[in-house]
């Protein structure tokens, strides 16, 4: 076996050993990793960045949809609390006209009947003096005497009662 | 590399510049050349894949990214926060051995995580740093390290042993792991396909197990990097935190 046969090579192989692996050593340490840890770095430098940007958004983003379902809500509250303030209102307005025109509607009718009244007594009284003097005329003419307008105003009016 | 007839020659280590410091043989050799090449590829993967610094990466950076995250949190799952220093080495020791095994999957190519003196190397090198870590955090008190808590005092005479070779032998185990593995399959892959052409048309059924089993060895060959890597991350735990 050339690995246990050959020792007069053992230091040769072990000096170009420790040679190569010095070089690549301070190649990896000095140049290499720090390269690659910058890149891996300003990688998760970037993500990081990105992501806490994103929650920063995110959390604007809320804070906008706060405001405005904020304002919903007053403008909701607003609108209900007016029409409230309406209805109200309105209510008010309505028993008041109720109530007026009650009283224009009573004033009328208490109106109309007085008149109904005087009507009636007007026509009552005419019906009295027109009896009078169909009396007077009919005694007249069937008997040939005539009466005076007071006298057979009154018989009339005695007749109409008694008749009555 | 690999034209000879024994299923070992593609082991064997060739010189390719020789060279000599005070002494001491350092030729450049097809072990040091994988070496190279894997430190290059590994070195691009991770450099040239992340020039563009895109904030959507491509899949080469996508790649590099992965890589680093990958060891990363293996890192801080065994060690937690306090493993982060260490991070450059786990990291550098799993790309290494990443790329020395899979490199070692191209045909005609050689494979140094193959080799007892690297594996062993690297892991003498991890258990050394590792006992210094933990004597230099914690003192004497490392110590306490070979005796778990709530075991019965007559227990200690037989327990402090075992726990002690148990330690001495991590370098081993972790060495020998990683060798065993990468001898073990590049010979098997080999003598099937030294079948192939000596069964003629049958050889297809070699052809086909080879196919299945290459499969099975790049599987393997991130796994071993993988398992030598959490390892090292478990006794940077050890050391840091003991029992």
């Amino acid at each position: 076996m050339p690995q246990l046969e050959q020792i007069s090579t053992y230091a040769s192989q072990i000096f170009w050993l420790v040679v190569v692996f010095a070089v690549l050593l301070g190649v990896m340490l000095k140049v290499a990793l720090p390269r690659v840890q910058g890149i891996l770095e300003e990688r998760q430098k970037r993500i990081d960045d990105d992501l806490a940007r994103a929650a920063a958004l995110r959390d604007e983003a809320e804070g906008v949809l706060r405001a405005y379902e904020q304002a919903q809500a007053d403008a909701r509250a607003e609108a209900r609390r007016l029409l409230r303030e309406q209805q109200e209102a309105a209510a008010t307005e309505a028993a008041a006209r109720h109530a007026a025109l009650g009283e224009r509607l009573a004033g009328d009718a208490a109106a109309a009947e007085a008149r109904i009244a005087e009507a009636r007594r007007e026509a009552l009284a005419g019906i009295e003096a027109a009896a009078g003097e169909v009396a007077q005329a009919m005694t007249a003419r069937l008997i040939g005497v005539e009466v005076d307008a007071a006298e057979a105003a009154a018989a009339a009016a005695g007749t109409g009662r008694a008749g009555a | 590399m690999a034209e000879g007839s024994s299923p070992l020659e593609q082991f064997v280590i060739q010189r390719w510049v020789p060279a000599e410091i005070g002494g001491v043989d350092v030729s450049f050799t097809n072990s040091a050349a994988f070496m190279v090449a894997a430190v290059v590829l590994a070195s691009a993967l991770m450099i040239l894949s992340v020039r563009q610094r895109a904030m959507v990466p491509n899949r080469w950076q996508l790649l590099a990214e992965l890589s680093y995250s990958f060891i990363a949190k293996m890192l801080s799952d065994t060690v937690g926060k306090e493993g982060r220093p260490y991070f450059p080495f786990v990291f550098t020791l799993f790309m290494f051995v990443l790329f020395g095994n899979f490199l070692g999957m191209l045909p005609y190519s050689f494979t140094f995580t193959s080799h007892l003196a690297v594996t062993f190397t690297l892991a003498a090198f991890i258990f050394i740093a590792v006992t210094l870590i933990a004597i230099f955090k914690h003192g004497m008190k490392f110590f306490s390290f070979f005796l778990p808590h709530g075991v019965p005092i007559a227990m200690a005479p037989l327990l402090i042993p075992i726990e002690i070779i148990s330690y001495l032998s991590r370098p081993i185990s972790l060495s020998v792991r990683l060798f065993a593995n990468m001898l073990a399959g590049h010979t098997l892959l080999k003598v099937f396909a030294g079948f192939v052409p000596a069964l003629g048309v049958a050889g297809i059924l070699p052809l086909a197990f080879v196919s299945a089993l290459t499969g099975l060895e790049i599987v393997i060959a991130f796994l071993q990097a993988y398992v030598f890597a959490i390892l090292t991350c478990l006794y940077i735990n050890d050391a840091l935190h003991l029992h």
